[in-house]
């Protein structure tokens, strides 16, 4: 069952101005509950109008928005609840960071939404746990921290809601290369801990070809594809055709394809590319 | 070939505390000697010191320790301080913190016009420095309807209408989509080659780094490695383990060669990568 779907999703800004701007055009998909999904575009593609869509931040044009198969718009009244179901997580959110700790900061959502204290200390506990924040750094101002620890108490801070949909605006932009597989890690193990939906927006296909079971890409204000990693991959040359970056390794491949040496498979990562050419290279030297 | 940027045991740590204690050094002794026209990466984890080592070349920090030369001007030397801003400018990691007007023409004029520079000249500086950067068809733009790419390339300007002989880029491009970040590089590499301007970009990007000239490597306040890049990125195993990537061609002949197939460890390019498969298969 799709936790989250869209129906021919418009949006225009401006409308009626000589602004008028259609960033979202009749954008139809389907995200099924449970999927890491790797979310791409550039600059003025859509992507951040459609996700503000996901939670009600922007009010459809025309169309759609259905969560667990509920149009959000149903009932204005109710849109509040969308928001602690479906949590977004902005680009620098540890710039909106307030609180004089950090257990009130990752608090501060699930004591919104109105639980006990008991309940807000399990959540708040268990996400640090998972965000791979010590439980000796609860009491410590934000302020004092890393800038990638005040990221994950930022992140913490929604993850705390536990939304059944979870999604983050470039969760690793402007973090060294440690950092970011360790912000990526970490909500990974989120995902197996709570087995929720979680769409990440990334620039990096690099990154992306690391967790995601499916890719959204947009393109355009419209949809560009919506499917298995895999099959986004082996689209490689259109990709690229359309400003986005592939991963280098992906490239590799495509120029080796071209000089006729196929091996009838879409590579992506590192790992499966070293398999792939160890295991070929073995089986050469059986023959 | 003249040494533009030359540092000399360069030491440097913050204030002490309340309570009287020095904290621990930020940089420890960096001997680096930069030449003119280089195109010089430096690389690093955060908190390794790569920014508080670009912070010394142009004077925002003085040393506590050793001395910091730059195009024969010592950066402690306060009566040259406009004039050793002059010679090396910096780019900062966020366009909207470097963009001072509301028209892009005249954020480029901005240190013209304290520098006292005549009007026609100004004029002239001006227009070359944003067509240089390919952003002259912008110049009665408002800047804050810029991309961040855009931004950054008019902050670039600026720098270079004070025509510089070196500039110090910290991050630039790492809060920029892959096309803006395509655009700075490709205004930076031009810089380098057609002005012959001596670049320091310290970056996160591996790809950005393959494409310098020479690679410096920096851990907890030392240079580790500084040499070409297909030298730097041979190091697999020294990168990684102080937190760093190395490009992902690199990493893919680095696994094969472990395997005990001969395949040459200084890979850097997606060609060079495609090539030495081939020959593997050959």
């Amino acid at each position: 069952m799709a936790i989250l779907e869209t129906q021919e999703l418009t949006y225009t800004y401006s409308a009626g101005t000589p602004f008028e701007k259609t960033a979202v055009d009749h954008v139809s998909l389907k995200i099924e509950e449970g999927q890491m999904v790797g979310v791409m575009g550039h600059t003025g593609s859509g992507k951040s109008t459609l996700i503000q869509h996901f939670n009600g931040l922007l009010q459809p044009t025309s169309g759609k928005v259905l969560l667990d198969g509920k149009d959000i718009w149903a009932d204005k009244n109710k849109i509040r609840d969308v928001r602690f179901q479906v949590g977004l997580v902005f680009q620098y959110p540890e710039y909106q960071i307030f609180e004089e700790t950090v257990y009130k900061d990752i608090a501060f959502g699930p004591k919104n939404m109105g639980l006990n204290e008991a309940e807000i200390k399990r959540r708040v506990l268990e996400t640090a746990h998972d965000i791979g924040l010590s439980e000796a750094l609860m009491e410590r101002s934000p302020f004092e921290l890393s800038g990638g620890q005040k990221r994950r108490v930022a992140i913490a801070g929604v993850m705390a809601m536990e939304p059944k949909v979870l999604i983050l605006d470039e969760p690793t932009a402007g973090l060294d290369p440690a950092g970011r597989d360790k912000i990526l890690e970490h909500i990974k193990a989120y995902h197996q801990r709570t087995k929720n939906t979680i769409l990440i927006v990334s620039h990096s296909m690099e990154d992306i070809a690391t967790f995601a079971d499916k890719i959204l890409v947009m393109n355009k204000a419209k949809l560009f594809c919506y499917d298995d990693t895999v099959n986004v991959f082996a689209r490689a040359d259109e990709i690229s055709e359309i400003g986005l970056d592939v991963p280098q390794i992906t490239k590799v491949f495509g120029e080796l394809k071209r000089r006729g040496l196929d091996f009838g498979k879409e590579v992506y990562t590192v790992g499966y590319a070293r398999d792939l050419l160890l295991r070929s290279l073995k089986e050469r030297e059986v023959q | 070939m003249e040494k533009i940027i030359e540092t000399d045991d360069l030491h440097f740590h913050y204030e002490p505390d309340e309570d009287g204690n020095t904290p621990e050094d930020v940089l420890k002794g960096i001997n680096l000697s930069i030449k003119q026209g280089e195109f010089v990466a430096v690389l690093g984890h955060n908190g390794c010191g790569k920014s508080t080592l670009a912070k010394h070349i142009n004077a925002i920090l003085l040393p506590t320790g050793g001395s910091v030369i730059v195009d024969g001007i010592d950066t402690k030397d306060e009566d040259k301080l406009f004039e050793l801003r002059q010679r090396a400018g910096m780019v900062f990691q966020n366009p909207d913190n470097q963009i001072v007007s509301s028209i892009v023409e005249e954020d480029v004029a901005f240190a013209l016009e304290n520098l006292g520079v005549p009007y026609e000249e100004m004029r002239r500086r001006v227009d070359e420095s944003l067509k240089a950067v390919n952003m002259y068809e912008y110049r009665l733009h408002s800047p804050s309807q810029l991309s961040g790419g855009q931004k950054q390339r008019v902050a670039i300007a600026g720098i270079i209408a004070m025509q510089p002989k070196c500039i110090i880029l910290d991050e630039p491009t790492a809060m920029l989509d892959p096309q803006g970040r395509k655009e700075v590089l490709a205004a930076i590499h031009k810089m380098n080659r057609e002005k012959g301007i001596t670049i320091v970009l310290i970056t996160h990007y591996m790809d950005e780094a393959a494409d310098c000239d020479r690679v410096v490597v920096m851990d907890k306040g030392e240079v580790v490695l500084d040499d070409v890049p297909s030298k730097v990125f041979s190091q697999v195993e020294k990168l990684k383990a102080i937190g760093l990537d190395v490009p992902q061609v690199t990493e893919l002949a680095w696994e094969l060669r472990k395997a005990g197939y001969d395949i040459s460890p200084e890979i850097i390019t997606e060609e060079e990568c495609a090539d030495a498969i081939e020959r593997l298969f050959a």
